[in-house]
């Protein structure tokens, strides 16, 4: 105990001097981290050529491309966080563009975001009152709601949209107007002064052109939507974690009958829960609705339900986490929009990223992970050297496979809300 | 009265066993009907506030269910129904959720559509070896959850989700670079090599009903004796209602569990195959889709039993039979998909308090004769 009361950094390996690769990923620097792979990604940039990697037009599509994918993650944070689990997200986004759509079509943009928060929110209503109030399985009910909220919203397009101007069973006549965006002034050109960044991300220079480009998908064209759509993620684990009402809502997904024996009523935490849950889903499906496009379209979704469900698993149920994961498949789906050709770049950037990580294991003398790691990196850099175009399919189904690879493998690392998902009836349980 | 008899007091019997199974049975059959009944109500409220006509389109559906070609459709549109059905309730009875029948059906309906189509067998074989392939395809692709969720750890509600997803993007890239036919006329719906005529399902009716009817039947049969009556369902059954018990009598869970995911599979790879043997004949972007979670539903509607199973799917293939005939009287059609999802969602809240209901009628009960058996040891007493 001493050790650690003198000395602040831990006690260095015995056998190996600390490097600063022993230090990087090892120390909980995330920060440190996250530059790092970003001086590295500037640095394949340059490399290869690649500008799509760091574009701002590539950051700013990854932006849209983020949010609905954040706010359903989210979604699933705030449900399963209160112990219930919810499949039917992606059922209540698709109740959050049909109502984004149609209300945007009908009163404009603004509307169109708040009745895709009510859509939403009544979706997440109907699965809590289904698992609250008639204990109904969770997951059951989560599918239900999936398969009843695109039959009813393909229902309520045939009463609403068929026989209108551009509009049919399966997509809204297009909306009028859009939601203002953002140019920041002298950074980015916006009330017709100079463009800064712009200017700096055309020099191609490493690492400032890049910094530049990043900056400048955020300082251009950024909708208020986004933003506001942004601040939620603070809002989330402010209110979860910092708030009465929070630290209740947490103590329902951890152990609700211990709560509920302090005097925490669980069902209408449950019902609060679910409803936001439900409107920060819906909200993700007016944006893609509103923001995205500037129509209502069956099949819009396109799954971000779920793989906003994915960035909440290995995003560990924790609000950062879910924006982590969520921009890094929303970079992706922009990176195959805006520069496909750039995509095989990034295996030269996980071959390095492998290649540190294999030196890093080998150094501590772990021989099985520095196996796995120096294959993959090699396997990577085989994949850089020889193919020049991935097909698209294959990388849509990135997160979806990678998911999978993180769940199997780190399991340990990952904890869910303790009572999430069981059944849970007042009065039982204690 | 012996010794024996006033420790262990003798319970009167106010319900045999098979009274009681009867009246369960009852309990159920009458749940679920009620569930149809509340769906159909909600329904035609809808349609009331819409400004529709509820009973002009409830007398349209009545015509529909007494008109024969009608009938013959329900049939074919609830054979994948009811299959999809059947490949979830497997995994249901070990008290897993496989929700990725829709992914397992696609591989199955894909890899039956391209190597079936590569093959030149007599029907009488190609029509069987396709019918294999697709099974195989979709238990490898279940075996996958079953493999991660034994091996690794990972819950299968979410492995199967992920798989669903990977599943259609595996499939649209194996169709874009190397099944894509091209048949010569220029036809902007490019779709696999045709099958052979040697692999098409015969009609039974011309046109109408194919004859996957029998291979639905062998499922739903198959699945009864092995579910129902065999030692393997037994311990499947045995597995799902108590976990522990199980495995303290020597059931390997991890086994039940990995078979359980195959089967479902194997089940569930044969979904798409009406549409592919009695239909389509080629596999093309304008898939079907949704049969997997339409499954899910048949399923609970018909309680996971393969009498409910049939009676259910039935139900929502007449349904989807229905929604054209409604069309044309001016009823948007997808009121029969709203009908199916609410179907779901009174079918289980209904089930679950009717099963509530019932379990404590059966414990009150049994506490009044445990009380009257008690009075009349004291009458002895005295």
């Amino acid at each position: 105990m001493s050790d650690t009361l003198i000395h602040t950094d831990p006690a260095p390996q015995p056998e190996s001097k600390p490097t600063l690769l022993d230090r990087l990923p090892g120390s909980n620097n995330t920060i440190l981290i996250a530059a790092f792979l970003f001086v590295l990604l500037a640095f394949v940039r340059t490399v290869t050529d690649a500008d799509a990697l760091t574009s701002s037009s590539t950051v700013g599509v990854a932006i849209r491309a983020t949010i609905p994918i954040m706010l359903a993650g989210l979604a699933g944070l705030w449900a399963e966080r209160a112990g219930v689990i919810n499949i039917g997200i992606e059922g209540m986004m698709i109740l959050g563009t049909w109502f984004g759509g149609w209300a945007a079509w009908q009163w404009g943009p603004w509307v169109g975001l708040i009745m895709a928060v009510v859509g939403g929110s009544i979706g997440g209503l109907v699965h809590a009152v289904a698992v609250v109030r008639f204990n109904v399985d969770h997951i059951i009910s989560g599918v239900a709601i999936n398969i009843l909220a695109f039959g009813a919203m393909r229902f309520l397009s045939e009463l609403a949209f068929v026989g209108e101007q551009g509009g049919g069973i399966s997509q809204s006549p297009p909306q009028s107007s859009a939601i203002p965006r953002i140019n920041l002034p002298f950074l980015a050109g916006g009330g017709d002064t100079t463009d800064i960044l712009g200017n700096l991300e055309d020099r191609g220079w490493f690492l400032i052109s890049d910094i530049a480009g990043v900056l400048g998908g955020f300082a251009h064209n950024l909708s208020w939507a986004s933003v506001i759509a942004l601040t939620l993620v603070p809002l989330t684990g402010w209110i979860l974690w910092r708030t009465v009402f929070g630290l209740r809502v947490r103590s329902s997904g951890e152990a609700p009958g211990a709560a509920e024996t302090l005097g925490v009523r669980i069902a209408p935490l449950r019902y609060a829960a679910l409803s936001i849950s439900g409107g920060l889903a819906g909200l993700g499906g007016g944006y893609l609705a509103i923001i995205s496009s500037s129509f209502y379209r069956e099949g819009q979704t396109a799954s971000r339900g779920f793989i906003g469900l994915a960035t909440m698993i290995f995003g560990n149920w924790n609000p950062i986490g879910v924006l982590g994961g969520a921009s890094l498949f929303g970079f992706g789906e922009a990176l195959n929009l805006v520069g496909p050709a750039a995509l095989p770049k990034l295996f030269l950037y996980l071959a390095i990223v492998a290649g540190l990580v294999f030196v890093r294991s080998a150094m501590r003398r772990r021989w099985v992970p520095a196996a796995v790691q120096g294959t993959l990196g090699v396997a990577c850099l085989v994949v850089f050297l020889t193919v020049d175009k991935i097909p698209e399919p294959l990388t849509k189904s990135v997160p979806f496979v990678l998911t999978l690879v993180v769940l199997a493998s780190a399991t340990q690392r990952l904890r869910m809300p303790a009572h999430d998902g069981k059944p849970f009836r007042s009065g039982e349980d204690h | 009265m012996t010794l024996d008899e006033i420790v262990n007091p003798p319970v009167k019997k106010t319900t045999g066993s098979r009274r009681g199974d009867l009246e369960r049975t009852m309990v159920t059959i009458g749940s679920s009907l009620v569930a149809v009944l509340v769906a159909f109500v909600i329904s035609g409220l809808l349609l009331a506030i819409t400004g529709k006509d509820p009973f002009a389109a409830f007398s349209k559906m009545g015509e529909v269910a007494t008109n024969t070609d009608k009938l013959y459709e329900t049939v074919q549109r609830a054979m994948p129904f009811i299959m999809s059905a059947v490949a979830f309730a497997i995994t249901a009875k070990l008290g897993l959720f496989n929700i990725g029948v829709e992914g397992q059906f696609l591989m199955g309906m894909f890899w039956a559509a391209v190597i079936g189509a590569y093959v030149e067998l007599p029907a009488v074989l190609h029509i069987p070896f396709v019918i294999i392939v697709g099974s195989i395809a979709g238990a490898m692709w279940g075996a996958i959850a079953g493999y991660l969720k034994v091996k690794r750890g990972v819950n299968e509600v979410i492995s199967t989700i992920m798989l669903n997803a990977i599943a259609l993007q595996v499939i649209d890239w194996l169709f874009n670079e190397f099944f894509r036919f091209d048949d010569g006329t220029g036809s902007l719906d490019v779709r696999t090599k045709q099958l052979p005529e040697s692999a098409w399902m015969p009609d039974i009716v011309d046109n109408q009903l194919n004859g996957f009817v029998v291979v639905v039947l062998l499922v739903v049969i198959a699945y009864y004796v092995v579910v129902f009556r065999s030692r393997f369902g037994f311990r499947l059954r045995a597995s799902g209602l108590n976990p522990e018990a199980a495995r303290t009598s020597g059931i390997s869970a991890n086994k039940m569990v990995l078979l359980a995911m195959l089967i479902s599979g194997l089940v569930a790879g044969l979904v798409g195959l009406q549409y592919l043997m009695g239909e389509s004949h080629s596999y093309g972007p304008t898939r079907p889709s949704g049969y997997g979670f339409t499954g899910i539903g048949v399923a609970l509607l018909g309680r996971n039993h393969p009498i409910g199973i049939v009676a259910a799917g039935l139900l929502f293939g007449f349904l989807e039979a229905a929604g054209g005939p409604l069309q044309l009287e001016d009823i948007p059609s997808s009121i029969v998909r709203v009908i199916q999802g609410i179907t779901l969602f009174s079918v289980v809240i209904i089930s679950g308090a009717a099963d509530r209901w019932y379990a404590k009628r059966t414990t009150e009960r049994a506490a009044r004769d445990m009380q009257l058996a008690g009075s009349g040891e004291q009458e002895v007493a005295a």
